[in-house]
């Protein structure tokens, strides 16, 4: 039995080398990756067609210079890390690349695209809830569009069946993954902010069920000796990403686990499940009309500072941290009603600034450390 | 205030409507009917038709703006938690709304609202937004509905990522207007007045019609239109294009130019003022309308384009719903970049421009990011220069009357030698 160092250290290996994955998938299968933008692509999609569907996040601590030609500064940290990359042609080996367009800069950036891959584009419907029957017919329509553009650009045919056997895949990796955050809760002495964000990454860049067995591995090894006890304070984390790892090191520093987080590229994509449906692009659109507690799924109720002050509870949690990205206005909307809130409910908040080009950690640093000397 | 309106001009009638329409408001407030806060581009038909009162943040924020009244309203929002990095129209709003807040709370008026230039308007009872000119709209209009505990009808109208607009999509907006009259009825506890509904949906048209035939004028070479003038009447295209208030107006504007025409007066005044036609791409800088207007004028640089006010070119049969939902979907910034394009070229061409001015409006992602790609495809197509300004519609401290000023000159520069 491998130890729980090992199979991080595996995780962590794919985190930080997508391109290798990427090659290590092809020497295997023979067929190569498709490219996912953020955020909440059907994946299922991609997977049911036998490529590897593979995340793009951007780069941690990317210096951004000939993105600036295309993008102004005010264009969030992401966006323009996968700029610089596109410009640089790290994406050019992807057969296809899938955007969806749920805040303005998604909608530019799918028509500016500049590397080699051609580009699937679709809409997620917004009006979710009181329109919800017309939403989930819309978005079953914009979903049989990318399948036939990606059967198109891949030559193969994508089966109801091949798509139903993805979102039973799926869902277990999302089930899994909700384990793991749970046990990474229970086992906050052992496994560090920054080993639980490289194995909930490591699932961007690794066919669902390798990523699941994984994971399973490594929650059989954390689990094989009792949780010792933490000393800590525990604090759940809420943003699109939290990146890069010296951010995650400074909560780790300062004694601050992350016990749930609601991160637009973690939790959000596995708290709820694919419902069951005979048609299975059906039941992806009805994923994404009851999906709840993300700035880029409209809802007027708001439900998300609800959610946020349910995991505090859940968890035992001492304050949720806010970790803005760097021009990300849905998300900047949501803050102040976030923070109205949190003060009614009691609850401790902080909000640091996430910038993936970052080299230099100073404010966030004094920022958390302040807090946590208050906690 | 009262004016004959077949005698006024349409600069008085624009003045009188827009007073007009806030103090229609307050009435209905204070007669306990409904009133709506509603995005710029939403549809106004179904509010109208169930007698609900309107109002439009953006028009207030743009008013607030070049009153020199935002930015007060700017640091409320920002003591709230807002960021300033977020668009400035919601942030005005926002801010106007938490003082409005703050008054019904207390019954005492916060200092900032009895001292503020920005037209008095009041609270809503519900709102409506519609994401064809920016998803931004879904966002700020969540957080209305959740600070006021009120209603929210959304008109999500998807991104077009290809063109032309494809069947699903307008069956799914035209599903959504059913939805929103459902929720009207729920609201109100009334029936909806169809009859009323196609009445106000053919007076949208009459509007469209004169607003879109007022634009014409700066297609004719020299302009009789000083294309700023359009900024200013474009307040009555969103506020009251279900009105009769609008096509009133614009009506009278088109006679007025079409007589300045026959009378060989232009936008600066002689033919020869005209040196050059410019496209101004981007929504106007509010707060500095008169210092971006002057600095054009200066280099004798009219404005004859804009693709802006072609955003209420809603042109739809009515009684038909899912061609109401092209119009509505139909907005040249909801489009695929290739025909995104392609319409900006159309505004360029027709009013033979002979230079671009982009405005990179830090407060609007979906008119900014794609700026350049569409002046670089007018280029290729005209060959004829661009230059780009950074500013912002409401927050003041963006833009540098320094550099619009160097950049406009740089393009009269090269249209000069493009001659």
């Amino acid at each position: 039995m491998r130890t729980v160092e090992e199979i991080i250290a595996e995780l962590k290996a794919i985190a930080d080398d997508p391109k290798k994955a990427m090659e290590d998938y092809k020497k295997e299968t023979g067929k190569g990756a498709v490219g996912i933008m953020p955020v909440y692509c059907p994946e299922e999609i991609v997977h049911a067609s036998g490529y590897l569907p593979m995340g793009m996040w951007g780069a941690q601590k990317k210096a951004i210079s000939k993105a600036r030609t295309y993008l102004p500064p005010f264009a969030c940290s992401v966006m323009q890390s996968v700029m610089e990359l596109q410009l640089e042609g790290v994406y050019d080996n992807l057969e296809a690349v899938i955007f969806s367009v749920p805040c303005d800069t998604l909608k530019c950036m799918s028509q500016k695209w500049h590397g080699k891959a051609p580009v699937i584009t679709f809409t997620h419907p917004q009006n979710r809830k009181i329109a919800k029957d017309a939403a989930n017919v819309f978005a079953r329509e914009e979903f049989k569009l990318v399948k036939e553009k990606l059967e198109d650009i891949l030559d193969v045919r994508i089966s109801n069946r091949a798509i139903k056997n993805s979102i039973a895949i799926y869902n277990e990796n999302r089930a899994v993954c909700r384990e793991f955050s749970d046990v990474a809760a229970e086992y906050a002495a052992v496994i560090k902010p920054s080993d639980r964000h490289a194995v909930l990454k490591a699932r961007w860049f690794m066919e669902k069920s390798k990523h699941t067995a994984l994971v399973k591995e490594l929650i059989a090894a954390i689990t094989a000796t009792p949780a010792p006890e933490y000393k800590g304070k525990k604090v759940v984390v809420s943003g699109i990403l939290v990146e890069p790892y010296d951010v995650l090191d400074i909560f780790a520093e300062n004694g601050l686990a992350i016990v749930a987080d609601d991160l637009a590229q973690e939790t959000r994509n596995f708290r709820q499940d694919v419902p069951e449906d005979d048609d299975p692009l059906m039941a992806l659109a009805k994923a994404w009309n009851e999906f709840d507690g993300c700035s880029l799924a409209t809802d007027a109720n708001k439900p998300k500072g609800q959610m946020l002050i349910d995991a505090v509870n859940k968890y035992g949690a001492d304050a949720v941290i806010v970790c803005m990205m760097k021009f990300c206005d849905p998300e900047e909307f949501d803050y102040p009603i976030l923070i109205q809130e949190f003060e009614a409910a009691g609850v401790r908040n902080l909000q640091i600034e996430i910038d993936q080009e970052s080299t230099a950690f100073e404010q966030v640093k004094t920022r958390i450390q302040t807090f946590a000397e208050i906690l | 205030m009262e004016i004959n309106i077949n005698e006024a001009s349409s600069k008085e009638c624009l003045a009188y409507f827009q007073a007009k329409l806030d103090e229609e408001a307050w009435e209905a407030k204070k007669a306990g009917k409904l009133v709506c806060w509603s995005a710029s581009v939403a549809p106004p038909e179904f509010c109208v038709a169930m007698d609900i009162a309107m109002v439009y943040p953006e028009t207030h924020a743009a008013g607030a703006g070049a009153r020199k009244a935002s930015q007060d309203l700017l640091d409320v929002a920002h003591s709230k938690g807002y960021n300033i990095d977020i668009c400035s129209y919601a942030r005005t709003n926002l801010g106007y709304m938490e003082l409005l807040k703050q008054e019904a709370m207390t019954g005492e008026k916060p200092e900032k609202l009895a001292t503020s230039k920005a037209a008095y308007v009041p609270l809503p009872d519900l709102v409506i937004t519609c994401n064809n000119i920016c998803n931004t709209l879904l966002k700020w209009y969540e957080n209305l509905a959740k600070e006021l505990n009120i209603p929210c009808i959304i008109i999500d109208v998807p991104f077009n990522h290809t063109m032309p607009v494809a069947r699903h999509n307008k069956e799914y907006i035209a599903d959504q207007y059913r939805a929103a009259i459902k929720q009207l009825e729920d609201i109100t506890g009334r029936a909806f007045d169809y009859d009323k509904f196609l009445k106000v949906q053919e007076q949208v048209q009459r509007s469209v019609y004169w607003w879109n035939k007022v634009a014409t004028y700066a297609f004719r070479k020299p302009s009789p239109l000083n294309g700023f003038d359009l900024f200013n009447y474009m307040a009555l295209i969103v506020c009251a294009r279900a009105r009769d208030y609008a096509e009133i107006t614009f009506h009278k504007f088109a006679d007025e130019l079409e007589a300045k025409d026959a009378a060989g007066q232009y936008a600066f005044g002689a033919a020869e003022n005209e040196k050059h036609r410019v496209t101004w791409e981007g929504i106007a800088v509010w707060t500095y309308l008169g210092a971006t207007f002057k600095g054009l004028k200066n280099v004798g640089s009219v404005m004859t384009g804009s693709a802006y006010p072609g955003l209420w070119s809603l042109v739809y049969t009515p009684g038909d719903l899912e061609s109401m939902a092209e119009a509505y979907t139909n907005v040249y910034i909801n489009t695929c970049g290739s025909n995104r394009y392609e319409e900006f070229y159309k505004v360029v061409s027709n009013s033979k421009s002979d230079g671009m001015v982009l405005h990179l409006n830090r407060s609007c992602k979906l008119m900014g990011l794609l700026n350049n790609e569409g002046a670089e495809y007018v280029n290729a197509k005209m060959g004829i220069p661009f230059v780009s300004f950074d500013g912002d519609q409401t927050d003041p401290n963006v833009f540098s009357q320094a550099q619009y000023e160097t950049r406009v000159q740089a393009l009269s520069e090269m249209m000069d030698n493009n001659k």
